[in-house]
């Protein structure tokens, strides 16, 4: 679907074809027979194609800016230093794309084959895909509306071939709509692991990110856990600490213990973080002593501990 | 719009950079004048950050002949926004963007904000849905123009390049750039700090490559983000902080720019 009226019912609605705004559009017939109401069979083709995915992590959070695409990025290089892990990484934000940047991949070019799109492999067992590489130039503006979004998507998950994978790392933009009910639907017979929370300490943040634990619970996503970003800065002058987003109503401690969901850990600021991000470098290279560093991978460790609990395509042992 | 003098919307390609914040207090700063009338209008569905900011949480909105009244935080300074629609604050709204926009052009064409000065859309991240009704909807109503925050990483400068192109194929002016998050000033050994390296040259190389005005750079205060959750003027909580200066010259800076430009008449302006 190119064109879509603005009004667009939605092509599973009751109105479909038949609403005031759905005069004109090249879809009405589509919808108005029925067609739209029909489970999409591109939810099935996802389902065979994650069978060679053992476990599908989304990292989310209903606040901007608060470190996803760095943890997802980061996550991924954690995971991959295992030579015998296939790790894929696959970045779903397809307005604000930063994940070709912080993986210094920028400028890499998609193939198609046979089996599908080739990702880009930054290592032999860590491939990523991204809307950015297949953009002429980083600054070209990608101006969707929702359900060309959504198409992009259907198209990363089914016809992008990882081959055999052990982690797939889904990287989101923040809130709580087209792409992160999408990438819930098209995955939901495919069995996602569950979903890693973002956070900063300020309340303004927690806000958002409720509203994120929400829709985890809405549509059933099991919530592995909450990291909170940006906790504390160690000057690099005097070296003692400061909050710079005071956690003014307990930060992501004493929403966790409200909400019922783990605390997976907590990073510190460290400017080195940044400057890797816009480098296209592992931070865990450019600062393997750093307190953010040492966060990150107990993070990281916890989050394999609850997957391996997890059988892949089997029983659920999880506890949350 | 026709009893709405200027219209700006704040962009970003990025989240987190402090668009709501801006938002907020570039209403209370113009709201400072009782006699300028200000509306501020939350279009971030998904995130509606601007009641907590504001110190709004927890009001509702009425229904009237005229229309939804926005909820008045002074008589002149009218704010609306989803968030005053939810029974909690924790309500997920998890729309997609069909509805997204239907609930844009009800805000757009059913408020009834009176007579108005400056009307101020705070917008989310990206540039979709939104983005593109807001712009569509106020297309005849003519919006004196956009502006964009940033920090100074290159990361966020890559999604902010991307806004400023949406800008202009949609042709909408951008008044500026703002820096947020420039350096931060420790309070234990009062040095400062880059939290967020420049590492391509932060948002003044950029405005130079691209030909657009740098509204000014604003420091970070941990002062404002206690503010914010605390839903009060960081003006009024720390008036002689290097951050309140920044914002007061941005905003003047905005105002001059706004009365050059005579409402629904000829355009002088020159970015």
């Amino acid at each position: 679907m190119e064109e879509v009226p603005h009004d667009c019912p939605g092509t599973g609605s009751a109105q479909a074809g038949r609403g005031a705004s759905c005069q004109g559009c090249p879809n009405q017939r589509l919808c108005a027979s029925g067609a739209g109401a029909a489970p999409d069979p591109a939810i099935e083709e996802i389902k065979e194609k994650m069978k060679s995915v053992k476990h599908k992590i989304l990292v989310l959070s209903g606040k901007g800016g608060v470190g996803k695409s760095t943890f997802s990025a980061h996550l991924a290089h954690g995971l991959a230093e295992d030579e015998n892990t296939q790790v894929a990484l696959l970045d779903i934000d397809i307005c604000g794309p930063s994940i070709p940047k912080i993986m210094g991949l920028e400028g890499e070019q998609v193939h198609q084959s046979g089996s599908g799109w080739s990702p880009v492999f930054l290592e032999d067992n860590l491939g990523v895909m991204s809307v950015g590489f297949l953009l002429s130039s980083p600054d070209d503006a990608v101006i969707w509306r929702g359900p060309k979004k959504n198409g992009m998507i259907k198209q990363f998950l089914r016809d992008v071939d990882w081959g055999e994978v052990d982690y797939l790392i889904v990287d989101t933009p923040p809130g709580t709509s087209d792409e992160h009910l999408s990438a819930v639907q098209y995955l939901a017979a495919a069995h996602i692991d569950g979903a890693v929370i973002i956070t900063t300490p300020q309340e303004v943040s927690l806000q958002d990110v409720r509203k994120e634990i929400s829709f985890c619970r809405k549509v059933k996503l099991p919530v592995l856990g909450v990291v909170e970003n940006m906790t504390s800065f160690v000057c690099p002058k005097c070296q003692k600490e400061s909050q710079i987003f005071p956690p003014t109503t307990g930060g992501a401690e004493v929403m966790c213990q409200d909400l019922q969901v783990p605390l997976l850990g907590r990073v510190p600021l460290d400017p080195r973080i940044g400057k890797s991000c816009d480098k296209g470098q592992s931070f865990f290279v450019e600062a393997p002593d750093s307190p953010a560093t040492v966060a990150y991978r107990s993070i990281i460790q916890r989050i394999q501990d609850f997957c391996s609990l997890r059988q892949p395509k089997g029983e659920d042992h999880v506890s949350s």
